[in-house]
Protein backbone atom coordinates (compact mmCIF):
# COMPACT_ATOMS: atom_id res chain seq x y z
CA UNK A 1 0.00 0.00 0.00
CA UNK A 2 2.72 2.74 1.33
CA UNK A 3 5.84 1.54 1.25
CA UNK A 4 9.25 3.81 1.87
CA UNK A 5 12.98 2.03 0.63
CA UNK A 6 15.88 4.13 2.42
CA UNK A 7 13.91 7.05 1.92
CA UNK A 8 15.73 10.33 1.74
CA UNK A 9 14.68 13.69 1.37
CA UNK A 10 17.17 17.00 1.56
CA UNK A 11 15.48 20.16 2.56
CA UNK A 12 15.77 22.79 -0.18
CA UNK A 13 18.31 25.44 1.67
CA UNK A 14 20.54 22.16 2.63
CA UNK A 15 20.21 19.48 5.70
CA UNK A 16 18.08 16.39 5.53
CA UNK A 17 14.25 16.22 6.47
CA UNK A 18 14.62 12.47 6.14
CA UNK A 19 17.02 10.11 6.47
CA UNK A 20 17.06 6.50 5.66
CA UNK A 21 13.40 5.82 5.82
CA UNK A 22 11.77 2.22 5.18
CA UNK A 23 8.90 0.97 6.30
CA UNK A 24 5.83 -0.83 4.82
CA UNK A 25 2.04 0.34 5.67
CA UNK A 26 -0.19 -2.64 4.47
CA UNK A 27 -4.09 -2.09 3.00
CA UNK A 28 -6.49 -1.25 6.17
CA UNK A 29 -4.07 -0.55 8.67
CA UNK A 30 -4.15 2.54 11.40
CA UNK A 31 -0.58 3.72 11.62
CA UNK A 32 0.39 7.12 14.20
CA UNK A 33 3.20 8.94 12.51
CA UNK A 34 4.72 10.19 15.67
CA UNK A 35 7.49 12.73 16.52
CA UNK A 36 8.24 16.28 17.72
CA UNK A 37 7.89 19.02 15.87
CA UNK A 38 10.14 19.23 12.37
CA UNK A 39 10.77 15.42 13.12
CA UNK A 40 9.94 14.46 9.64
CA UNK A 41 6.80 13.66 10.32
CA UNK A 42 4.78 15.99 7.79
CA UNK A 43 7.67 15.13 5.36
CA UNK A 44 6.47 11.86 4.86
CA UNK A 45 3.13 12.55 4.36
CA UNK A 46 3.69 15.20 1.84
CA UNK A 47 6.29 12.24 0.23
CA UNK A 48 3.43 10.14 -0.08
CA UNK A 49 0.85 12.41 -1.63
CA UNK A 50 3.61 13.39 -4.41
CA UNK A 51 3.52 16.96 -2.99
CA UNK A 52 7.60 17.01 -2.98
CA UNK A 53 10.20 14.52 -4.59
CA UNK A 54 11.92 12.20 -3.24
CA UNK A 55 15.76 12.63 -2.99
CA UNK A 56 17.51 9.21 -3.18
CA UNK A 57 15.31 5.78 -1.98
CA UNK A 58 12.02 4.36 -3.22
CA UNK A 59 8.25 4.87 -2.56
CA UNK A 60 5.55 3.50 -3.74
CA UNK A 61 2.05 4.30 -2.90
CA UNK A 62 -1.15 2.62 -4.25
CA UNK A 63 0.95 0.96 -7.00
CA UNK A 64 2.44 3.54 -8.08
CA UNK A 65 6.18 4.44 -7.65
CA UNK A 66 6.51 7.61 -7.59
CA UNK A 67 9.85 8.09 -8.57
CA UNK A 68 8.57 7.36 -12.16
CA UNK A 69 5.47 9.72 -11.18
CA UNK A 70 4.81 11.71 -14.04
CA UNK A 71 3.56 15.31 -13.28
CA UNK A 72 0.41 14.99 -15.00
CA UNK A 73 0.01 11.38 -12.95
CA UNK A 74 -0.20 13.35 -9.50
CA UNK A 75 -3.55 13.86 -9.31
CA UNK A 76 -4.39 10.09 -10.61
CA UNK A 77 -2.40 9.69 -7.54
CA UNK A 78 -4.06 11.95 -4.94
CA UNK A 79 -7.80 10.65 -6.23
CA UNK A 80 -6.61 7.59 -4.77
CA UNK A 81 -5.95 8.92 -1.57
CA UNK A 82 -7.38 11.10 0.99
CA UNK A 83 -5.65 13.99 2.95
CA UNK A 84 -6.81 16.12 6.09
CA UNK A 85 -4.95 18.58 7.80
CA UNK A 86 -4.96 20.02 10.95
CA UNK A 87 -6.20 23.98 9.71
CA UNK A 88 -9.13 21.96 7.55
CA UNK A 89 -8.37 23.82 4.47
CA UNK A 90 -11.93 24.18 3.44
CA UNK A 91 -13.23 26.76 1.20
CA UNK A 92 -14.55 29.39 3.03
CA UNK A 93 -16.90 31.25 0.54
CA UNK A 94 -18.90 27.47 -0.23
CA UNK A 95 -21.20 24.87 2.11
CA UNK A 96 -20.42 21.99 3.64
CA UNK A 97 -22.08 20.07 1.33
CA UNK A 98 -20.53 21.93 -2.06
CA UNK A 99 -16.66 21.90 -0.22
CA UNK A 100 -17.64 18.00 -0.27
CA UNK A 101 -19.08 17.98 -3.38
CA UNK A 102 -15.95 19.76 -5.26
CA UNK A 103 -13.95 17.16 -4.62
CA UNK A 104 -15.96 14.94 -7.00
CA UNK A 105 -16.33 17.76 -9.22
CA UNK A 106 -13.09 18.41 -10.04
CA UNK A 107 -12.48 14.33 -10.70
CA UNK A 108 -15.01 14.65 -13.34
CA UNK A 109 -17.49 12.47 -11.40
CA UNK A 110 -20.63 12.43 -12.98
CA UNK A 111 -22.72 15.33 -12.15
CA UNK A 112 -26.49 13.44 -11.44
CA UNK A 113 -24.33 11.35 -8.93
CA UNK A 114 -22.71 14.09 -6.51
CA UNK A 115 -25.77 14.95 -4.66
CA UNK A 116 -26.34 11.07 -3.03
CA UNK A 117 -22.73 10.09 -2.44
CA UNK A 118 -22.14 13.93 -0.75
CA UNK A 119 -24.63 13.28 1.25
CA UNK A 120 -23.46 9.84 2.25
CA UNK A 121 -20.19 10.91 3.16
CA UNK A 122 -21.66 14.02 5.19
CA UNK A 123 -23.59 11.44 6.98
CA UNK A 124 -20.88 8.97 7.69
CA UNK A 125 -19.48 12.11 9.46
CA UNK A 126 -22.28 12.85 11.52
CA UNK A 127 -23.19 16.30 9.70
CA UNK A 128 -25.78 16.06 7.52
CA UNK A 129 -28.02 18.16 9.01
CA UNK A 130 -25.56 20.97 8.66
CA UNK A 131 -24.92 20.54 4.94
CA UNK A 132 -25.93 24.26 4.13
CA UNK A 133 -23.81 25.70 6.77
CA UNK A 134 -20.57 27.50 5.42
CA UNK A 135 -17.15 26.77 7.78
CA UNK A 136 -17.29 29.84 9.43
CA UNK A 137 -20.63 28.69 10.80
CA UNK A 138 -19.26 25.26 12.20
CA UNK A 139 -17.05 24.90 14.89
CA UNK A 140 -13.50 23.49 14.52
CA UNK A 141 -14.30 20.01 14.71
CA UNK A 142 -17.41 19.90 12.69
CA UNK A 143 -15.16 21.61 9.91
CA UNK A 144 -12.53 18.80 10.14
CA UNK A 145 -15.67 16.49 9.84
CA UNK A 146 -16.16 18.38 6.93
CA UNK A 147 -12.80 17.83 5.62
CA UNK A 148 -12.97 14.39 6.64
CA UNK A 149 -16.38 13.81 4.67
CA UNK A 150 -13.80 15.63 1.36
CA UNK A 151 -11.11 13.10 1.77
CA UNK A 152 -13.82 10.13 2.04
CA UNK A 153 -16.25 11.36 -0.27
CA UNK A 154 -13.45 9.54 -3.58
CA UNK A 155 -13.35 6.42 -1.70
CA UNK A 156 -10.00 6.34 -0.86
CA UNK A 157 -7.94 3.02 0.18
CA UNK A 158 -5.59 5.24 2.42
CA UNK A 159 -6.75 8.58 4.16
CA UNK A 160 -3.74 10.40 5.56
CA UNK A 161 -4.65 12.72 8.27
CA UNK A 162 -1.63 15.38 8.81
CA UNK A 163 -1.94 16.29 12.93
CA UNK A 164 -6.02 16.52 12.60
CA UNK A 165 -7.06 17.02 16.08
CA UNK A 166 -3.89 19.63 16.31
CA UNK A 167 -6.43 22.54 16.60
CA UNK A 168 -9.14 20.89 18.09
CA UNK A 169 -10.26 20.75 21.85
CA UNK A 170 -10.60 18.05 23.52
CA UNK A 171 -13.95 16.87 23.20
CA UNK A 172 -14.00 17.57 19.60
CA UNK A 173 -10.30 15.52 19.49
CA UNK A 174 -12.26 13.08 20.80
CA UNK A 175 -14.63 12.28 18.74
CA UNK A 176 -12.49 13.37 15.08
CA UNK A 177 -10.33 10.11 16.38
CA UNK A 178 -13.04 8.36 17.20
CA UNK A 179 -14.14 9.08 13.41
CA UNK A 180 -11.18 8.14 11.64
CA UNK A 181 -11.25 5.10 13.93
CA UNK A 182 -14.67 4.10 12.37
CA UNK A 183 -13.36 5.22 9.23
CA UNK A 184 -9.99 2.55 9.28
CA UNK A 185 -12.45 -0.24 11.07
CA UNK A 186 -14.70 0.03 7.49
CA UNK A 187 -11.66 -1.26 5.72
CA UNK A 188 -9.81 2.67 4.81
CA UNK A 189 -5.85 2.17 5.85
CA UNK A 190 -5.35 5.67 7.66
CA UNK A 191 -1.86 7.22 8.26
CA UNK A 192 -2.29 9.66 11.25
CA UNK A 193 0.87 11.94 12.14
CA UNK A 194 -0.02 13.54 15.57
CA UNK A 195 2.25 14.64 18.67
CA UNK A 196 -1.09 13.64 20.98
CA UNK A 197 0.96 10.78 22.84
CA UNK A 198 -2.78 10.75 25.20
CA UNK A 199 -4.17 9.68 21.62
CA UNK A 200 -1.30 7.53 20.82
CA UNK A 201 -1.96 5.22 24.27
CA UNK A 202 -5.54 5.46 23.86
CA UNK A 203 -5.44 2.55 20.64
CA UNK A 204 -3.58 -0.34 19.84
CA UNK A 205 -2.26 0.90 16.91
CA UNK A 206 1.31 0.76 15.51
CA UNK A 207 3.10 3.75 15.57
CA UNK A 208 5.94 5.11 14.01
CA UNK A 209 8.43 7.28 15.08
CA UNK A 210 10.59 9.63 13.91
CA UNK A 211 13.22 12.01 15.24
CA UNK A 212 15.18 14.43 13.04
CA UNK A 213 14.18 12.70 10.13
CA UNK A 214 14.88 9.25 11.16
CA UNK A 215 12.85 6.33 11.88
CA UNK A 216 13.22 5.48 15.62
CA UNK A 217 11.28 3.06 16.11
CA UNK A 218 8.28 0.90 14.55
CA UNK A 219 5.65 -1.04 16.74
CA UNK A 220 5.05 -2.84 13.57
CA UNK A 221 8.56 -4.39 13.35
CA UNK A 222 9.74 -6.88 15.84
CA UNK A 223 12.90 -5.38 17.35
CA UNK A 224 12.25 -1.53 17.63
CA UNK A 225 15.71 0.32 16.51
CA UNK A 226 16.28 2.34 19.15
CA UNK A 227 15.43 1.24 22.41
CA UNK A 228 15.55 4.97 23.94
CA UNK A 229 12.86 6.17 21.64
CA UNK A 230 10.29 3.65 23.14
CA UNK A 231 7.31 5.72 24.17
CA UNK B 1 -17.83 22.22 -19.81
CA UNK B 2 -20.76 23.14 -17.75
CA UNK B 3 -18.63 23.27 -14.40
CA UNK B 4 -16.06 25.42 -16.14
CA UNK B 5 -18.36 28.24 -16.83
CA UNK B 6 -20.04 27.68 -13.92
CA UNK B 7 -16.59 28.15 -12.11
CA UNK B 8 -15.58 31.08 -14.39
CA UNK B 9 -19.39 32.67 -13.59
CA UNK B 10 -19.27 31.87 -10.02
CA UNK B 11 -15.30 33.89 -9.30
CA UNK B 12 -17.25 37.09 -10.29
CA UNK B 13 -20.10 36.55 -8.03
CA UNK B 14 -17.39 35.84 -5.15
CA UNK B 15 -14.96 38.54 -5.48
CA UNK B 16 -17.09 41.20 -7.11
CA UNK B 17 -14.89 44.01 -5.43
CA UNK B 18 -11.49 42.29 -7.45
CA UNK B 19 -13.61 41.35 -10.68
CA UNK B 20 -14.86 44.29 -10.88
CA UNK B 21 -11.08 46.43 -10.46
CA UNK B 22 -9.61 44.23 -12.94
CA UNK B 23 -12.45 45.07 -15.62
CA UNK B 24 -11.85 48.56 -14.64
CA UNK B 25 -8.45 48.31 -15.05
CA UNK B 26 -8.23 46.01 -17.97
CA UNK B 27 -11.43 49.08 -19.75
CA UNK B 28 -8.94 52.07 -18.45
CA UNK B 29 -5.54 50.02 -19.97
CA UNK B 30 -7.66 49.55 -23.55
CA UNK B 31 -9.13 53.29 -22.97
CA UNK B 32 -5.37 54.49 -23.31
CA UNK B 33 -4.23 52.15 -26.52
CA UNK B 34 -7.83 52.71 -27.86
CA UNK B 35 -7.63 56.86 -27.89
CA UNK B 36 -4.22 56.68 -29.40
CA UNK B 37 -5.39 54.63 -31.97
CA UNK B 38 -7.98 57.32 -32.44
CA UNK B 39 -5.75 59.73 -32.94
CA UNK B 40 -3.14 57.21 -35.06
CA UNK B 41 -6.68 56.33 -36.99
CA UNK B 42 -7.40 60.50 -37.65
CA UNK B 43 -3.87 61.49 -38.16
CA UNK B 44 -3.68 58.88 -41.17
CA UNK B 45 -7.52 59.80 -42.30
CA UNK B 46 -5.79 63.55 -42.56
CA UNK B 47 -2.80 62.18 -44.56
CA UNK B 48 -5.04 60.68 -46.87
CA UNK B 49 -6.82 63.96 -47.43
CA UNK B 50 -3.42 65.34 -48.17
CA UNK B 51 -2.42 63.19 -50.16
CA UNK B 52 -5.67 63.33 -52.33
CA UNK B 53 -4.21 66.37 -53.49
CA UNK B 54 -1.06 64.80 -55.43
CA UNK B 55 -1.19 65.05 -58.69
CA UNK B 56 0.98 65.81 -61.64
CA UNK B 57 0.54 67.62 -64.48
CA UNK B 58 1.51 67.52 -68.19
CA UNK B 59 1.38 70.42 -69.45
CA UNK B 60 1.01 70.16 -74.00
CA UNK B 61 2.71 71.70 -76.74
CA UNK B 62 -0.05 73.67 -78.22
CA UNK B 63 -1.11 72.38 -81.55
CA UNK B 64 -1.16 69.05 -80.28
CA UNK B 65 -3.76 66.79 -82.43
CA UNK B 66 -6.60 65.60 -80.08
CA UNK B 67 -6.16 62.04 -81.73
CA UNK B 68 -2.82 61.64 -80.56
CA UNK B 69 -3.78 63.06 -76.81
CA UNK B 70 -6.46 60.35 -76.90
CA UNK B 71 -4.10 57.91 -77.16
CA UNK B 72 -1.13 59.30 -74.35
CA UNK B 73 -4.39 59.67 -72.23
CA UNK B 74 -5.11 55.57 -72.59
CA UNK B 75 -1.04 54.90 -72.48
CA UNK B 76 -0.73 56.82 -69.07
CA UNK B 77 -3.85 55.67 -67.35
CA UNK B 78 -2.66 52.01 -68.25
CA UNK B 79 0.55 53.31 -65.95
CA UNK B 80 0.20 50.75 -62.67
CA UNK B 81 0.44 53.93 -60.60
CA UNK B 82 -2.25 55.95 -62.03
CA UNK B 83 -5.45 56.16 -61.20
CA UNK B 84 -7.10 58.32 -63.07
CA UNK B 85 -5.39 60.80 -66.29
CA UNK B 86 -7.90 63.05 -67.21
CA UNK B 87 -7.37 65.41 -70.16
CA UNK B 88 -8.16 69.46 -70.18
CA UNK B 89 -8.32 71.66 -73.32
CA UNK B 90 -6.94 74.86 -73.34
CA UNK B 91 -10.95 76.58 -73.06
CA UNK B 92 -11.40 74.07 -69.96
CA UNK B 93 -8.73 75.63 -68.89
CA UNK B 94 -9.27 78.84 -69.18
CA UNK B 95 -12.64 78.75 -68.13
CA UNK B 96 -11.43 76.84 -64.46
CA UNK B 97 -8.99 79.95 -64.33
CA UNK B 98 -11.81 82.34 -64.71
CA UNK B 99 -14.24 80.73 -61.96
CA UNK B 100 -11.07 80.46 -59.64
CA UNK B 101 -8.82 82.68 -59.61
CA UNK B 102 -11.52 85.57 -58.88
CA UNK B 103 -9.14 88.45 -58.35
CA UNK B 104 -8.06 88.06 -62.24
CA UNK B 105 -11.12 87.34 -63.47
CA UNK B 106 -11.11 90.87 -65.21
CA UNK B 107 -8.00 90.39 -66.52
CA UNK B 108 -8.74 86.65 -67.97
CA UNK B 109 -12.33 88.60 -69.71
CA UNK B 110 -10.16 91.08 -71.52
CA UNK B 111 -7.73 88.86 -72.96
CA UNK B 112 -7.63 87.97 -76.81
CA UNK B 113 -6.16 84.53 -77.34
CA UNK B 114 -6.15 82.07 -74.49
CA UNK B 115 -2.63 81.88 -73.24
CA UNK B 116 -3.03 78.76 -71.13
CA UNK B 117 -2.14 75.46 -72.55
CA UNK B 118 -3.84 72.46 -72.60
CA UNK B 119 -2.72 69.95 -69.70
CA UNK B 120 -3.22 66.05 -68.75
CA UNK B 121 -3.90 66.10 -64.92
CA UNK B 122 -2.64 62.54 -63.57
CA UNK B 123 -4.03 61.29 -60.09
CA UNK B 124 -2.21 58.18 -58.71
CA UNK B 125 -3.35 55.58 -56.95
CA UNK B 126 -3.88 56.04 -53.12
CA UNK B 127 0.08 54.03 -52.64
CA UNK B 128 1.78 55.42 -55.15
CA UNK B 129 0.89 58.75 -53.68
CA UNK B 130 4.93 59.53 -52.55
CA UNK B 131 7.69 61.41 -53.64
CA UNK B 132 9.61 58.13 -55.53
CA UNK B 133 6.81 57.25 -57.54
CA UNK B 134 5.55 60.94 -58.26
CA UNK B 135 8.84 61.41 -59.81
CA UNK B 136 9.46 57.97 -61.55
CA UNK B 137 5.54 58.87 -63.17
CA UNK B 138 6.42 62.44 -63.70
CA UNK B 139 10.04 61.32 -65.30
CA UNK B 140 7.90 58.84 -68.26
CA UNK B 141 5.34 62.04 -68.56
CA UNK B 142 8.09 64.08 -69.45
CA UNK B 143 9.24 61.23 -72.64
CA UNK B 144 6.28 62.40 -74.43
CA UNK B 145 7.02 64.16 -77.60
CA UNK B 146 3.96 66.46 -77.07
CA UNK B 147 4.70 67.13 -73.59
CA UNK B 148 6.10 70.80 -72.93
CA UNK B 149 6.56 70.70 -69.02
CA UNK B 150 5.74 68.74 -66.13
CA UNK B 151 4.72 69.97 -62.43
CA UNK B 152 3.70 68.68 -59.39
CA UNK B 153 5.00 70.49 -56.99
CA UNK B 154 8.39 68.48 -55.58
CA UNK B 155 8.98 70.03 -52.40
CA UNK B 156 5.04 69.72 -51.34
CA UNK B 157 5.09 65.57 -51.92
CA UNK B 158 8.45 65.36 -49.88
CA UNK B 159 7.52 67.27 -47.65
CA UNK B 160 4.30 65.37 -46.85
CA UNK B 161 6.32 61.89 -47.33
CA UNK B 162 8.73 63.01 -44.55
CA UNK B 163 5.21 63.77 -42.08
CA UNK B 164 3.84 60.20 -43.27
CA UNK B 165 7.27 58.87 -42.16
CA UNK B 166 7.09 60.26 -38.75
CA UNK B 167 3.37 59.75 -38.67
CA UNK B 168 4.39 55.91 -39.10
CA UNK B 169 7.30 55.86 -36.82
CA UNK B 170 5.92 57.23 -34.25
CA UNK B 171 2.49 55.50 -33.95
CA UNK B 172 4.62 52.21 -33.97
CA UNK B 173 6.62 53.62 -31.05
CA UNK B 174 4.22 54.97 -29.03
CA UNK B 175 1.73 52.63 -29.88
CA UNK B 176 3.57 49.24 -29.09
CA UNK B 177 4.45 51.03 -25.51
CA UNK B 178 1.05 51.73 -24.84
CA UNK B 179 0.40 48.10 -25.46
CA UNK B 180 2.67 46.83 -23.72
CA UNK B 181 1.78 48.96 -20.80
CA UNK B 182 -1.59 47.76 -21.11
CA UNK B 183 -0.21 43.80 -21.16
CA UNK B 184 1.87 44.45 -18.24
CA UNK B 185 -0.70 46.32 -16.32
CA UNK B 186 -3.63 43.68 -17.31
CA UNK B 187 -1.32 40.65 -16.42
CA UNK B 188 -0.45 42.03 -12.92
CA UNK B 189 -4.89 42.85 -12.16
CA UNK B 190 -5.36 38.99 -13.64
CA UNK B 191 -1.70 37.76 -11.80
CA UNK B 192 -3.84 39.01 -8.35
CA UNK B 193 -6.69 37.26 -9.58
CA UNK B 194 -4.61 33.95 -9.50
CA UNK B 195 -2.98 34.94 -6.07
CA UNK B 196 -6.54 35.72 -4.14
CA UNK B 197 -7.47 31.76 -5.49
CA UNK B 198 -4.53 30.62 -4.60
CA UNK B 199 -5.55 28.76 -1.55
CA UNK B 200 -8.01 27.11 -3.62
CA UNK B 201 -5.79 26.32 -6.30
CA UNK B 202 -3.83 24.65 -3.62
CA UNK B 203 -7.01 22.73 -2.64
CA UNK B 204 -8.17 21.61 -5.96
CA UNK B 205 -4.84 19.93 -6.30
CA UNK B 206 -5.25 18.31 -2.91
CA UNK B 207 -8.26 16.73 -4.12
CA UNK B 208 -6.97 15.43 -7.51
CA UNK B 209 -7.62 17.82 -9.89
CA UNK B 210 -5.33 17.92 -12.92
CA UNK B 211 -3.76 21.29 -14.20
CA UNK B 212 -6.22 21.64 -16.69
CA UNK B 213 -9.53 21.39 -15.05
CA UNK B 214 -7.73 23.94 -12.98
CA UNK B 215 -6.27 26.24 -15.75
CA UNK B 216 -9.89 26.23 -18.18
CA UNK B 217 -11.97 28.37 -15.38
CA UNK B 218 -9.40 31.02 -15.20
CA UNK B 219 -8.60 31.01 -19.25
CA UNK B 220 -12.71 31.42 -19.68
CA UNK B 221 -12.71 34.04 -16.79
CA UNK B 222 -9.92 36.11 -18.00
CA UNK B 223 -11.01 36.34 -21.84
CA UNK B 224 -13.88 37.20 -20.30
CA UNK B 225 -12.57 39.88 -18.44
CA UNK B 226 -10.74 41.12 -21.19
CA UNK B 227 -13.62 41.21 -23.56
CA UNK B 228 -15.62 43.24 -20.83
CA UNK B 229 -12.76 45.61 -20.36
CA UNK B 230 -12.33 45.90 -24.23
CA UNK B 231 -16.41 46.84 -24.58
CA UNK B 232 -16.18 49.13 -21.72
CA UNK B 233 -12.77 50.70 -23.49
CA UNK B 234 -14.97 51.55 -26.47
CA UNK B 235 -17.64 53.25 -24.63
CA UNK B 236 -15.12 55.57 -23.23
CA UNK B 237 -13.35 56.17 -26.34
CA UNK B 238 -16.72 56.75 -27.75
CA UNK B 239 -17.17 59.63 -25.12
CA UNK B 240 -14.33 60.92 -25.61
CA UNK B 241 -14.41 61.04 -29.47
CA UNK B 242 -18.19 62.47 -28.95
CA UNK B 243 -16.54 65.08 -26.67
CA UNK B 244 -13.36 65.90 -29.32
CA UNK B 245 -16.27 65.83 -32.04
CA UNK B 246 -18.86 68.16 -31.01
CA UNK B 247 -16.06 70.62 -28.79
CA UNK B 248 -12.77 70.25 -30.65
CA UNK B 249 -12.59 69.18 -34.12
CA UNK B 250 -14.46 67.03 -36.00
CA UNK B 251 -12.95 63.33 -35.93
CA UNK B 252 -13.64 60.28 -36.99
CA UNK B 253 -14.56 56.87 -34.89
CA UNK B 254 -13.30 53.78 -34.94
CA UNK B 255 -14.34 51.21 -38.09
CA UNK B 256 -16.64 48.58 -37.08
CA UNK B 257 -13.26 46.13 -37.39
CA UNK B 258 -10.98 48.40 -35.26
CA UNK B 259 -13.66 48.05 -32.71
CA UNK B 260 -13.74 44.51 -32.66
CA UNK B 261 -10.27 44.39 -33.02
CA UNK B 262 -9.68 46.13 -29.45
CA UNK B 263 -12.27 44.24 -28.04
CA UNK B 264 -10.43 41.03 -29.43
CA UNK B 265 -7.08 42.53 -28.25
CA UNK B 266 -8.93 42.77 -24.76
CA UNK B 267 -9.77 39.07 -24.59
CA UNK B 268 -6.21 37.74 -26.10
CA UNK B 269 -4.56 39.63 -23.50
CA UNK B 270 -7.46 38.31 -20.80
CA UNK B 271 -6.53 34.75 -21.43
CA UNK B 272 -2.97 34.94 -22.56
CA UNK B 273 -2.53 36.79 -19.26
CA UNK B 274 -4.18 34.09 -17.37
CA UNK B 275 -3.13 31.49 -19.15
CA UNK B 276 0.81 32.52 -18.08
CA UNK B 277 -0.33 33.62 -14.53
CA UNK B 278 -2.22 30.51 -14.04
CA UNK B 279 0.58 28.40 -15.51
CA UNK B 280 3.51 29.81 -13.40
CA UNK B 281 1.58 29.44 -10.17
CA UNK B 282 0.96 25.47 -11.09
CA UNK B 283 4.45 25.28 -11.75
CA UNK B 284 5.43 27.02 -8.74
CA UNK B 285 3.24 25.06 -6.06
Amino acid sequence: MIKFTNVFKAFPKGGLALKDVSFHIAKGEFVFLTGHSGAGKSTVLRLVYAEEPVTSGEVRVSGFNLAELRHRDIPMLRRRLGIVFQDFRLLEDRTAEENVAFALEVTGARRASIPARVMRVLTQVGLAAKAQAYPRELSGGEQQRVAIARALVNEPTVLLADEPTGNLDERATRGVFQLLRDINASGTAVVMATHDLDLVRQAPYRVIELQEGALVYDSGVDEPRDQAATP
Amino acid sequence: MNLVIREALLAFRRAPLLSTLSVTTIAFSLFVVGLFGLVAVNLQQALRDVAERVEIVAYLLPGTPIETITIAQKDIEAFPEVQAATYVSEDQALRRARSELVEFRDVLQELERNPLPASIEVKLNPRFRDAEHVNDVAERLRGFGFVDDVRFGRDWVEKLDRLRQIAAAVGLVVGAAFAAVAIIIIGTTIRMAVLQRSREIAIMRLVGATDGFIRRPFLLQGALKGMLGGLVAIGLSFGAYALINRWLIHAEFFSQEQAVAIVGFGMLIGFFGSAASVGRHLRRV
